[in-house]
């Protein structure tokens, strides 16, 4: 299968739209080789700013940029960019609804070796809970540069989800997503399974198992904008499943498995399972992490065997 | 304008203060009496804007990153016509433009604050946004010593000494005292000049009450000289105001109906 980084492919893409978008800047934090940011610090120097390991100072920056008419990019790990400068997220972007886009790279479980310290699992509950921000959590790397073409051509902050390590490439080059939106990947009939981000092909790979071994029919829905969130999408699934399950790869507070739960219980009150993460976890590779801390095909599979009547 | 016509609207600047925060019943009194000749010096006769047209785009940019000394930038914008004077004693009441601590959706406020250590940042990228499109506008931010604690200032501070940023002006309001205490009990600058110009800065320092200084100083500023610029405004917390001077007890509090009328009273016999 297929491969790419989500967060090679959508540097590649803001280097791209820094010749169609003049006012497009990036403001980065001493990672930019591992953010691929540096291709547009090459190609347009003046419109890169690196302030060293100093991220809040890069996002009152990116604000001050904003306030001004232009359209910053702020861009490091997704680690450093949502804890480290919260409060200057909070009053500084999402308060005056500045237009700065936070796209944060080696999110999730599977940054693998480098540690708990380097897992971000709490960054889409975070962002969410900055009330302004949309969320978008691409699933592969086509997706991964349309998330981008979306934040830069919408006004208002975004925050952009992506991986460190190469994952299984899902879509076609040409894929569009839309603000708000989300897409079917796997029709299904007994079961809906709503995925994001690393999670979407694991979740493809378990509905093959499903219906190949167990003859259990799971829809997938890949859930690539959080915010705002395809409420119509997830009620027909309510509708038209047994139970509606959640893959995501990141704590279960606060994220898919939260907002889905917030969508189903106010209008149609169905079981909503989750599979997430639930404790910090180790260094290790991405594969032996996500086996030994279920968020696999197989992590997906269990659970719905275990809830299906 | 003359110096005696600033004078005048300090005192003007310095009662709207008094009466904003007396009504709201809450509000920062002391450090925005502070800064109150700092601000009629720069509205009257520095800063290049439009009360007209706010977002103007050559205007001189002034950041208030000491943002809960928000109703002396209230009174400058009132007193300049960006909106009319009778909202000022909206200020901290409901349904008001005129928040507890600056929002951008008042007119002429062009930073969101209230979390200190952030407005010298902003500044930074005001100011490069500045360069980027070649105008010749002028940044200038309000900090005050007590949030000079924060240590995004001093990564601000490093980044504008890197991007050559001549075009940002960084003023101290140093009434050396904050919330709780006197600054050099809670957390010693000194000294401060020093530690800017170790850092790579201009740095000025004045009598941040002498009118006639701050326009000398803020007109001798060369902004063809790349290096950035900050001036060390000594001044006296609460000033103007005999009981509030040098009492950090008037950084949060207002003033009774009691305490008001003597403090009007003492200003206009100033």
């Amino acid at each position: 299968m297929e491969t790419g980084s989500t967060r090679e492919y959508a540097g590649k893409k803001i280097l791209e739209l820094g010749a169609t978008v003049p006012n497009l800047c990036v403001v980065g934090a001493d990672l930019n080789k591992s953010t691929f940011t540096n291709l547009f610090a090459e190609k347009y120097p003046d419109r890169f700013f690196d302030v060293g390991i100093a991220e809040q100072n890069m996002v009152s920056i990116a604000a001050g940029l904003a306030s001004s008419g232009k359209i910053p990019i702020v861009s490091t790990f997704a680690v450093f960019g949502s804890t480290r400068p919260m409060d200057q997220l909070r009053v500084g972007v999402s308060q005056p609804n500045l237009n700065v886009k936070v796209i944060l790279t080696h999110a999730g479980l599977i940054t693998g070796e480098d540690g708990i310290s380097a897992q971000s699992l709490e960054d889409i509950s975070l962002f969410l809970s900055l009330h302004s921000f949309s969320v978008l959590v691409p699933s592969d790397a086509y997706e991964a540069q349309s998330a981008v073409e979306i934040a830069v051509n919408t006004d208002g902050p975004f925050y952009i989800r992506l991986s460190r390590p190469a994952i299984p490439i899902l879509n076609k080059e040409d894929i569009k997503l839309k603000h708000g939106g989300s897409s079917i990947m796997v029709e299904g009939s007994d079961i809906s399974i709503l995925a994001c981000g690393y999670m979407v092909h694991q979740a493809i790979e378990a509905s093959k198992i499903l219906k190949e071994k167990h003859g259990i029919s799971a829809r997938v829905v890949n859930m690539y904008s959080l915010r705002p969130i395809d409420t119509e999408m997830i009620l027909n699934c309510a509708s038209n499943s047994q139970f509606i399950l959640t893959a995501e790869e990141h704590f279960k507070y606060g994220g898919l498995h939260s907002l889905v739960s917030q969508v189903v219980s106010q209008n149609n009150p169905i079981k909503v399972y989750s599979v997430s993460m639930e404790n910090y976890a180790e260094s290790g590779t991405p594969e032996e992490l996500v086996k030994k801390y279920g968020l696999n095909f197989q992590s997906i599979v269990e659970k719905v065997l275990a809830n299906f009547n | 304008m003359n110096i005696n016509e600033i004078k005048k609207l300090s005192k003007n600047i310095r009662i709207d203060i008094l009466n904003m925060t007396s009504n709201a019943s809450s509000g920062h009194p002391g450090g925005s009496l502070s800064s109150a000749d700092i601000l009629a010096v720069l509205y009257w006769n520095i800063l290049k804007y439009d009360s007209k047209n706010p977002k103007w785009e050559d205007r001189d940019r002034f950041i208030l990153s000491k943002s809960h000394a928000c109703p002396v930038l209230y009174a400058a914008l009132a007193e300049n016509g960006y909106f009319d004077r009778s909202e000022l004693l909206t200020f901290r009441k409901l349904d008001s433009r005129l928040q507890g601590h600056a929002h951008i959706k008042t007119p002429g406020v062009e930073m969101s604050g209230g979390s200190l250590g952030q407005g010298l940042s902003f500044g930074v990228g005001v100011a490069l946004s500045a360069k980027l499109d070649e105008k010749n506008y002028k940044t200038y931010v309000l900090l005050g010593d007590g949030e000079l604690n924060e240590g995004q200032n001093w990564e601000a501070i490093m980044t504008a000494k890197k991007y050559e940023l001549g075009n940002l002006v960084a003023i101290v309001d140093k009434n050396g005292i904050q919330n709780d205490r006197f600054t050099h009990e809670v957390m010693d600058l000194n000294p401060l000049p020093e530690k800017w110009k170790s850092f790579g800065w201009e740095c000025f320092e004045v009598d941040g009450h002498d009118v006639e200084s701050l326009i000398k100083v803020f007109q001798s500023i060369n902004f063809d000289n790349p290096t950035p610029k900050v001036i060390i405004a000594d001044t006296i917390k609460g000033k103007g105001v005999s009981f509030m001077e040098n009492n950090p007890d008037f950084h949060g509090k207002a003033a009774n109906s009691e305490q008001l009328k003597q403090a009007i009273a003492e200003i206009n016999n100033q």
